[in-house]
């Protein structure tokens, strides 16, 4: 088997992030569209109504035009999911804040990155560097993930540790007390990401990953199907709304992802995705994990297709 | 919901101060755009000489960050940014001569006290609509700190920016009647 190219995973980047900046997903795009048909243009609702059509009609104007559906084309989370078979040279990720610079300069988008977080905040002018990782899956095919994050709805995300008695009432409050205290901040209707498990750097990484399912797909199981209706309607319950201007969506979607942990532990990691949820999906390789020169985006039901 | 008010900047700023929390305006006229690194400077010169640099006395800041031109437009894409994130320096500069400040999200009680006190506002535009707000900017200018990149504080022409009037002038907020609803 060929190693992957970091050349190939680096023009998988630079094509998600042009399509992704300007391309709102066809799953958050039909959702918006489910949300507008049941919100009623008359009285108290007339504001949602407003809000969605504004939302919707961005889309079509960034798509026509070609220009950013937010002024906050994000910081880049790239993931590479590697099959059973893949080989990855060490320097596979090498090319990719050349890409990063490539696409933000060549698109129009915003440089958002600054050197350092804490000694030099001077802005990369760049937006480089982008926040890389990998990941071994089962199967042959290897993937690429790739995510354009706003500052707005990621400073709105939380992570809790709570005693394992605290149980699913617990976990349902921290996801509640986030929506109820950030939703403003985050753009809403959102995507609500909840990972539960793992261990405090790792279940940030599930609420992220959550992000990545297509609005409407399946949980990971009727258990967890069950708690994300619990949540979805607990949180629209709140009344706070699209743009937090009152009304009944509040969120679109809550993708939960669970994960083994200690004994002693209940980590809670809720991560708020904006209503202009940008991320895209590359095949890097063929169903028999031999690597594409070109990566294929992948299908809309595999994950956030363009 | 009514019809929306339209408003030019700076110079119709009473009819916007008479208008109840949740009421859509049209906003027209001149906004500059002011942003966290920008907020840290407008504060230390503040500070240091005792008013506001570059004329901002009298006029309205828009929290945001726009990309860079594109489609004839002088931005690609404008929008709010996180408001309460300059809630360190709005009352200051809401006391200095801001009339108006537009982003999103909740403000502290103390911005809130500022607006009432100062009899100004805070405006919400809806976020992640940032192609349809840019539509709305006939032009801009970069007047200082251009160093800060999409920080840099730029005068804009606005013509028809819709928002919302979140805290009226009496320090009535739309987002707390909202909550305190639910």
């Amino acid at each position: 088997m060929e190693p992957l190219d970091p050349h190939a995973l680096a023009k998988a980047v630079y094509a998600g992030i042009r399509a992704c900046a300007v391309t709102l997903r066809p799953d958050c795009r039909a959702a918006l569209e489910e949300a507008r048909s049941s919100a009623h243009d008359a009285g108290h609702a007339a504001r949602e109504a407003a809000v969605l059509d504004d939302l919707l009609e961005n889309a079509a104007i960034a798509a026509a035009d070609g220009v950013p559906l937010c002024q906050d084309t994000g910081s880049v989370w790239v993931c590479l999911e590697a099959g059973e078979s893949a080989l990855i040279p060490g320097s596979i990720f090498s090319q990719v804040d050349d890409a990063v610079a490539r696409a933000y300069q060549e698109g129009g988008l915003r440089m958002s990155i600054v050197e350092d977080a804490l000694f030099n905040r001077a802005n990369t002018r760049t937006n480089a560097p982008a926040f890389c990782e990998a990941r071994f899956v089962p199967g042959r095919t290897s993937k690429l993930r790739v995510m354009l994050k706003g500052g707005g709805s990621d400073n709105a995300s939380r992570l809790a540790m709570l005693p394992p008695g605290a149980g699913r009432a617990g976990v349902k409050q921290v996801v509640l007390d986030a929506v109820r205290e950030k939703a403003a901040n985050a753009c809403p209707p959102l995507v609500v990401g909840v990972g539960v498990g793992a261990t405090f750097d790792k279940v940030a990484g599930l609420s992220k990953r959550a992000l990545l399912r297509p609005v409407g797909g399946a949980a990971a199981s009727e258990e967890a199907a069950a708690f994300e209706r619990e949540l979805l309607e607990a949180i629209n319950a709140s009344g706070i709304g699209p743009a937090a201007l009152g009304g009944a969506h509040t969120a679109l979607a809550v993708h939960l992802e669970t994960a083994p942990c200690h004994i002693a532990a209940l980590p809670v990691a809720v991560n708020l995705g904006c209503c202009a949820m940008r991320s895209a999906t590359f095949w890097l390789t063929d169903e028999e994990g031999r690597p594409l020169d070109e990566p294929r985006p992948a299908d809309e039901e595999e994950g956030c297709a363009l | 919901m009514n019809s929306p008010i339209r408003v030019s900047l700076p110079d119709e700023v009473h009819i916007l101060n008479a208008q109840p929390a949740g009421t859509k305006v049209l906003l027209s006229g001149t906004l500059y755009t002011m942003r966290d690194a920008g907020h840290e400077r407008c504060l230390a010169h503040l500070r240091e000489h005792g008013r506001l640099p570059f004329g901002l006395e009298s006029q309205a800041l828009f929290y945001a960050g726009p990309t860079p031109a594109r489609a004839g437009r002088p931005f690609g894409a404008i929008g709010p940014t996180t408001a309460s994130r300059m809630d360190f320096a709005a009352p200051e500069l809401y006391r200095a001569g801001i009339v108006s400040t537009i982003g999103k999200g909740k403000r502290s009680d103390a911005v809130v006290d500022a607006c009432r006190e100062c009899g100004t506002t805070y405006l919400a535009c809806v976020g992640g609509a940032a192609a349809l707000l840019a539509k709305a900017v006939t032009a801009a200018e970069c007047v200082a700190w251009e160093d800060l990149g999409t920080e840099a504080l730029h005068r804009i022409q606005v013509d028809g920016l819709p928002a919302f009037v979140e805290v009226d002038a009496e320090g009535h907020s739309l987002y707390r009647q909202i909550e305190a609803a639910s």
